[in-house]
């Protein structure tokens, strides 16, 4: 299956060209994954999903990947690129600094082909922590017409609210490997921001759903999920600042 | 677990080179603490042969004053060692301490939890083993 392919198209003289690696594998008839290697020309700022759609475009459109807003908002083009989990829309070719650029889907989700994976898992752990504000009365009714907050408590949240949710700390955290069951980075730092949020109410009920043996407990503060997210939310302090306040050290 | 969730699995768990220090000190913290254990389970063997009277009690001694029992015993200092400096860190860290205040992030983002105060922690517990280590070892060797 492994093949090199030139893709020959009028490139300005100031392009180099890389050999990208793209992982394929289709689960209803593949036994294993295996690379196509494509050689790619590229400018200091094309970036790997450019090379991806360039491959796409020129030689093979049966690649499968899932992209959309191409700056790093959607959260949908996740993907292992050389080794680490990194979005492909924010990775440019040139900062990787290898000749050889390998792609492959996400780890801990499930492939649905080559480089897309399944989100069914995050979006339902981040649902089951409740990402949004919980109280008996609502701004419609109240006498105030808004909740009003200051700006350090906004400060408090504000970072994690910068979630696109592609999936990137999930995939690099090392308790993610191996327990299917584990809550994960992504909803223990959705759960912080909405338990650090002035204006929610619901701190016990969220703090009761993550206090389980597959919960904030098997977090063991690696802090790859913080390394890896491409909008600075940092999880793992989230969740040692959620852990301090079920500790009883935060108030 | 099953192939479909595409997992790293314990390859990828162990795997220390992509994520820094942190990610080393993950991987030495597990270790030691499975060896830890292991050497829990022999000491509490070792300690029972008091049982078998004096002779059995200096048969079994003489029998691990080995030069390998000597580089086991100074593994099991450093094993000690470690868990206990980088588990004092990572207990702080977990109670929130030392792990940075949220703030709005600024590109490049720089994660505020993997921040200096930890590394040194890290950094320290690693010197700390293996200065007591040799310590061990000189002690047992010296002579």
């Amino acid at each position: 299956m492994a093949q090199v392919s030139s893709i020959s198209n009028e490139q300005s003289p100031t392009a180099k060209s890389i050999i990208l690696k793209i992982s394929r594998y289709n689960p209803e008839h593949d036994e294993s994954s295996q690379f196509m290697e494509f050689n790619v020309k590229y400018e200091k700022w094309t970036t790997v999903l450019e090379a991806i759609l360039d491959v796409k475009k020129h030689y093979d459109h049966s690649v499968a990947v899932r992209y959309s807003c191409r700056q790093a908002t959607c959260g949908s083009c996740g993907m292992i690129i050389n080794g680490k989990p990194r979005l492909a829309c924010f990775t440019k070719i040139s900062e990787l600094d290898s000749n050889v650029v390998t792609v492959e889907p996400m780890n801990n989700f499930p492939v649905i082909r080559d480089l897309a994976v399944k989100f069914e898992k995050l979006f339902d752990t981040h649902q089951k922590i409740k990402p949004y504000l919980i109280r008996d009365d609502t701004e419609l009714i109240s006498d105030e017409k808004e909740f009003l907050q200051t700006p350090e408590e906004v400060e408090q949240y504000i970072q994690f609210a910068n979630c696109i949710k592609c999936g990137l700390c999930n995939s690099a955290c090392p308790t993610m490997a191996t327990d299917s069951s584990f809550v994960g980075p992504q909803a223990l730092a959705q759960a912080y921001r909405y338990v650090a949020d002035s204006r929610d109410k619901g701190k016990d009920s969220r703090l009761k759903i993550i206090d389980d043996s597959h919960g904030i407990w098997r977090c063991h503060f690696a802090g790859s999920c913080s390394q890896v997210c491409p909008k600075g939310v940092d999880p793992a302090m989230g969740i040692q600042l959620l852990r301090g306040y079920m500790l009883g050290f935060r108030s | 677990m099953s192939k479909d969730e595409h997992r790293e699995g314990i390859g990828g768990m162990i795997n220390p080179r992509r994520y820094g220090i942190e990610r080393v000190a993950y991987l030495l913290m597990r270790l030691s603490g499975l060896g830890l254990l292991a050497y829990f389970i022999g000491h509490i063997y070792e300690t029972s042969n008091i049982l078998r009277g004096q002779v059995g009690w200096n048969e079994f001694m003489e029998m691990i004053s080995t030069t390998e029992g000597h580089i086991i015993m100074s593994i099991v200092i450093a094993m000690c060692v470690f868990h206990t400096v980088n588990g004092v860190r990572v207990m702080l860290g977990h109670g929130g301490v030392g792990v940075g205040k949220p703030t709005r992030p600024d590109y490049p983002y720089d994660p505020a939890s993997q921040n200096y105060r930890h590394k040194i922690g890290i950094y320290s517990a690693m010197v700390l083993a293996a200065v007591a280590m040799m310590y061990g070892l000189a002690v047992m060797f010296g002579e």
